[in-house]
């Protein structure tokens, strides 16, 4: 019961832990909390990386050590980046979709990279969308224009 | 080839023969990368347009990326920290092909650069095909770990081919003088890219070990014949590895002070956190 307990403060405790380059979406929101295991006071979590290069893992990692430490009963954390499963866009979680979209992101449309995708305006809902760039602020998002209601917005790309 | 597949860096490590063939690989793929990347990095803030100038940044941060998980594996391997491994080796340690070193044209980004973009796109482009093909090969390699990393790094490599296509398709029957420009860049780039799927001295090693599952200059010839009918370029002839190619660890006069550059940094406080 106790471990239980334990166990379920350490989730929560991790979807507080935002990427550090989309804040509002959590790593659990992103689908990267692959595992949690629990033992006797000693926790470990599995995370599987979004990109190869992603600059912000290291972040991530330091802020998921940090938040763990920090619930009442952990003694002891470990974070390790997994080689496998490999992160698709997939992975992000209906709710991560919500979110994205409501701080200004399209979230992903399809399965697995794509030379044309058309997502919906995160603003208005529109198709009517142009790609600007297929690179963005950060490896994982593209630009695009919403001919619709005016507005630029970013998208996740699909991998 | 029916070796069994090798699942951990321990595993690898006893075994010699393999070890060393692995090793041999994983610097080749790792330092083409890392040198392309930086080669890429010194343009920022000089290419065409605002947009392009996000678009390859993005890229190049992946290719450094992609370098150092390949580095993170040979530090796995006991070859030492990934940081190190990048930062700390002489030119002769390097083995990526000499395309990959190349000037970016004449001037430093620091002083005069009078890059040449024609260059810059026909390099990544022919580059990023080359790239493919290593990496749908790598995916059958017996290396498990490295297997899994190429997946991953295909789909993030996609969208770098894609980019560079555009710009062929581009700047292709446009102008008299694009057109020009694009067949002199490919001329030069063509001189070099037999180095890329040079396996250097250890190529029998490399293929019989299964790490790397077949040859790439095959496919990589077609790739590029295919290329040269879609582009309205030269079509690849000869197919000579140029000396030096790289992949022995002697380069061009290009290689050594684009390091000495790049690990300034790193090496007046390699102990500070960035």
């Amino acid at each position: 019961m106790q471990q239980t307990d334990l166990e379920s403060r350490v989730l929560s405790a991790l979807d507080e832990v935002m990427d550090p380059e989309i804040r509002g979406l959590s790593l659990v929101d992103l689908g990267m909390v692959e595992r949690v295991e629990v033992t006797d006071g000693r926790v470990r979590v599995e995370l599987i990386p979004t990109y190869v290069g992603c600059p912000a893992l290291g972040l991530m990692k330091a802020d998921v050590e940090a938040r763990v430490a920090a619930v009442p009963g952990v003694e002891a954390v470990t974070v390790e980046f997994l080689r496998k499963p490999l992160w698709t866009s997939d992975r992000i979680t209906p709710r991560g979709r919500e979110r994205l979209k409501s701080v200004g992101i399209a979230p992903p449309c399809g399965s697995g990279p794509a030379v044309h995708w058309t997502p919906e305006c995160p603003y208005c809902g529109s198709t009517q969308v142009q790609r600007e760039n297929v690179f963005g602020p950060t490896s994982c998002r593209s630009i695009f224009y919403c001919s619709a209601c005016r507005n630029p917005f970013e998208a996740i790309k699909p991998v | 080839m029916d070796l069994p597949r090798v699942t951990s860096a321990d595993e690898a490590r006893s075994d010699p023969v393999f070890h060393r063939a692995l090793v041999e690989l994983l610097y080749q793929v790792a330092d083409d990368d890392l040198t392309l990347g930086q080669r890429g990095a010194e343009w920022l803030g000089l290419v065409p347009h605002i947009e392009e100038d996000v678009a390859f940044s993005s890229i190049t941060q992946d290719m450094i990326g992609h370098a150092l998980a390949i580095y993170e594996l040979l530090a796995e391997l006991g070859e030492g920290r990934a940081d190190d491994l990048a930062y700390f080796r002489a030119p002769g340690a390097f083995r990526n092909a000499v395309l990959t070193e190349r000037e970016n044209g004449e001037g430093t980004y620091l002083d005069s650069p009078r890059f040449d973009w024609a260059y810059a796109v026909v390099r990544q482009y022919v580059y990023q095909r080359f790239k493919r093909l290593r990496l749908e090969a790598l995916v059958r390699s017996r290396y498990e770990p490295l297997a899994d990393l190429a997946e991953k790094m295909l789909r993030e490599q996609f969208y770098h081919l894609y980019h560079w296509e555009v710009w062929m398709e581009q700047l292709t029957g446009r102008t008299a003088e694009a057109q020009r420009r694009l067949t002199a860049a490919w001329e030069r780039v063509l001189a070099d890219a037999p180095a890329l799927a040079s396996l250097g001295p250890r190529e029998a090693e490399i293929l019989a070990s299964g790490v790397l599952p077949g040859p790439l200059a095959g496919p990589f010839r077609q790739a590029l014949a295919e290329a040269a009918r879609a582009f309205g370029l030269p079509a690849t002839e000869a197919w000579t590895v140029p000396e030096p190619s790289g992949r022995d660890g002697r380069h061009s006069p290009a290689l050594p002070p684009m390091l000495e550059h790049m690990a300034e940094v790193y090496r007046t406080a390699p102990s500070a956190a960035w």
